[in-house]
């Protein structure tokens, strides 16, 4: 069904099962209880799963692929921000033009870093894509401050003028929209002692993400991500049978870039504020971390990072010591201090300690992430899956 | 003219710690054919050395001091270091004093310590696997290390001090026949070119005229001849990860007066330190050093006020553009060999 194989159709129906009843999944605890900050299903972190996904899909044709890492996805995010609030504060703060046009802008950008980038391959081209990375960062900090807004950045205002819309009365920040549906509205659902939120930006977020995972399966499907696996495993083979590896690989350069522009503009369209930051190298990183801890290669993995790290981040570096308190409460006061004590480092401020710890033991004993540990333990109680797991697993990259 | 040497002087102390760190990490690579990433992580470790000593130093227990009162009559209390006690109150304020230049001492054997532990714990099983993983596994690393001394020192820089003998600046102007205040030079920074260059000196001719150092460089070369000839060469590479990670340890314990240290200034310089190598030419240490005091020195010059008014922000980008041409011009970088990291 859509072109697809059968078990890439239920993948794909899992995934969007997953991601419309989010709001659900996501809420398991009720309020006002004691695992109640364990709920990640507000808006604000249910649109970052999706958005970061989106990156970490694209991120993942590029390196899960072909192999290539580059260490500096994040300046094509960032261009792609700046373009959509450009559009939004110019034309229309109705998202599709802002979306269309950060997905063309940052692949322009990402045709010209990768024309150039893909001259090298291995760890020059990391340094390259990582180079280009922190001198747009350095640029949209400093020289293009009247088209970046420098260190502060760029927000959507009331006053800004835009051709397609008379300003509303007032300063104040404006919202993004969807023909008239606000981005930040969402309907409130009780059911008893939960509560689950229904949010516009959200539902808009989830659905660019499964189109553009629907797409990312296309392609590893295709004769051209094929093309892609080949020059992963033995680029130089692929050379001596007389084919130009290179338009393949600035393709899925480019292709990459487009997702993280996209992932950019719906970023904008959510929160309607840029800064330079968001291409600094470190956020480079991050959707390494994302990618790896999933599982490179895989079609699930990325998201299945994404989503991880951005809970970790969210709801791990909340949990304080007086909470730790209480869970522990159940124990004698001198073992409860002495657990307190032992896990503190790792939770609250410290939760980029155990994502380092995580990130490490992944990469040393899962090099296929956690997609592949999913299949080690689905092998474990073994029910025929062996085979199964043989088509989607994946292969450590170079 | 002035301001050429100005700028030159400016550019060395920056471009000293950047030839240190793509020192080491060239070692790393050339013996054991490893891009460390957490390289970055092991500058900070030395810095935080300095950070420690200087702490164990300035220990502390509380008289009451009934000769001198505060402003409500009561007895002041003082804090004395105990290591006043130890070694009588000059020697101990001259001590504290000199913590910084102390702690070279306490960080090379931490930070041997450190590399070596770090090299066969983890490094060493990650001969096999693709560079891309060797990046990945030390990039964890880093952001392990950075975390751990996050939480142990807070997130804060600690200021920490330069002995007060090289507190002033040096008028280097007067020196050269310049109008006297125009070039003033800080002597800490002097003192840390100096001592970079001793460092890199050090680090050369171990290499060049001790029998030790001609079979690692025989072992860069080709290790499995040497390993063939009956040499435990591994166990030569895992000195030399922990001499590699000594020399950007001892760049950051120098290099805590110029700039107090925080948890992620080895990330910070990481990022240039591999540009540096990249530069210089994979694998090739004087390319490392020559290209980390080009690197230093030209991003000084582009921070001249005249360059900036003609290209703005230059400063921020010079070295990312230059690695940029380097590697598309001269695909080995300045001085590399044939047939590193070549696919």
């Amino acid at each position: 069904m859509l072109g697809l194989t059968k078990k890439d159709f239920s993948l794909l129906m899992l995934v969007v099962a997953l991601t419309m009843l989010a709001p659900f999944i996501l809420n398991p605890f009720p309020e006002g209880s004691a695992m109640a900050q364990f709920n990640a299903g507000y808006p604000d972190l249910m649109q970052r799963f999706v958005i970061f996904g989106i990156f970490a899909i694209g991120f993942n044709i590029l390196f899960g692929l072909t192999g290539y890492l580059s260490f500096g996805h994040a300046a094509f995010l960032g261009v792609g921000s700046y373009a959509a609030i450009w559009m939004m504060k110019l034309l229309t703060t109705n998202i599709i033009p802002a979306m269309v046009l950060a997905v063309i802008i940052a692949g322009l950008f990402s045709l010209i870093v990768g024309y150039i980038s893909l001259r090298r391959s291995g760890i020059y081209f990391s340094i390259l894509t990582l180079a280009f990375a922190q001198m747009s960062f350095a640029m949209a900090y400093s020289v293009l401050t009247p088209l970046t807004g420098g260190e502060t950045g760029l927000q959507l205002r009331n006053t800004d003028a835009r051709i397609l819309e008379s300003a509303p009365d007032g300063g104040g920040i404006s919202r993004a929209n969807l023909f008239g549906l606000e981005m930040t509205s969402s309907y409130e659902l009780t059911l008893g002692a939960w509560e689950f939120t229904f949010n516009v930006g959200y539902y808009i977020a989830a659905i660019v993400m499964l189109l553009a995972f629907y797409l990312s399966i296309r392609i590893f499907r295709s004769p051209f991500g094929m093309m892609l696996r080949a020059i992963k495993s033995n680029n130089t083979r692929m050379n001596y049978t007389g084919l130009n590896a290179k338009p393949y690989t600035l393709a899925a350069f480019v292709i990459s870039g487009m997702y993280a522009g996209l992932a950019g503009g719906l970023m904008v369209a959510m929160d309607t504020q840029v800064g330079p930051e968001r291409m600094f190298w470190t956020a480079s990183g991050e959707v390494v971390l994302m990618t790896i801890l999933g599982g490179a290669g895989t079609l699930i993995g990325p998201v299945l990072g994404a989503g991880m790290i951005k809970y970790m981040e969210n709801i791990i570096s909340k949990i304080n010591e007086t909470i730790l308190h209480q869970w522990f409460a159940f124990m004698p006061d001198g073992i409860e201090d002495l657990m307190v004590t032992m896990v503190y480092p790792f939770i609250g401020k410290g939760w980029h300690l155990t994502l380092g710890l995580i990130f490490m033991g992944v990469v040393i004993f899962l090099p296929g992430g956690l997609v592949e540990g999913g299949q080690r333990i689905a092998r474990l109680f073994g029910k025929g899956k062996a085979a199964d797991a043989k088509d989607t697993q994946s292969t450590p990259a170079e | 003219m002035d301001a050429i040497l100005l700028q030159i002087l400016n550019g060395l102390d920056k471009g000293s710690a950047y030839a240190l760190i793509a020192l080491g990490l060239t070692l790393i690579f050339g013996t054991l054919g490893v891009v460390n990433f957490a390289h970055g992580a092991l500058f900070m470790i030395g810095a935080f050395c300095a950070v420690t000593l200087s702490r164990i130093f300035s220990m502390s227990y509380t008289v009451i001091d009934e000769t001198q009162t505060d402003f409500l009559g009561n007895p002041l209390k003082v804090d004395v270091p105990y290591i006043y006690d130890i070694f009588g109150q000059a020697a101990g304020e001259a001590i504290i004093d000199w913590s910084v230049p102390l702690s070279i001492l306490f960080a090379i054997p931490v930070m041997i310590l450190i590399g070596v532990i770090m090299e066969r714990g983890l490094i060493k099983h990650f001969y096999k696997r693709p560079h891309a993983d060797q990046i990945l596994v030390t990039f964890g690393l880093a952001i392990v290390l950075q975390e751990i001394i996050k939480y142990f020192y807070g997130a804060n820089p600690i200021p920490t001090p330069a002995p007060a003998a090289f507190a002033g600046s040096f008028d280097f102007g007067a020196l050269v026949g310049f109008d006297p205040q125009t070039i003033i030079y800080p002597y800490w920074r002097l003192v840390y070119f100096g001592f970079a260059a001793l460092i890199i000196g050090a680090v050369f001719a171990f290499l060049q005229f001790t029998t030790f150092g001609m079979v690692v460089r025989a072992g860069m070369a080709d290790r499995e001849t040497v390993g063939l000839l009956g040499i435990n060469i591994d166990k030569r590479f895992t000195i030399m990860f922990g001499i590699a990670a000594a020399v950007a340890g001892l760049a950051g314990v120098m290099y805590t007066p110029i700039n107090s240290p925080n948890y992620h200034m080895g990330m910070d310089f990481l990022v240039l330190s591999f540009v540096v190598v990249v530069v210089g030419g994979m694998g090739s240490l004087p390319g490392a050093v020559l290209a980390g005091f080009l690197l230093g020195i030209l991003e000084s010059f582009a921070s001249m006020a005249i360059v900036l008014e003609t290209l703005p922000g230059l400063n921020q980008i010079i070295i990312y553009l230059v690695a940029i041409i380097i590697l598309l011009t001269r695909p080995r970088g300045l001085m590399g060999r044939k047939g590193v990291m070549e696919e």
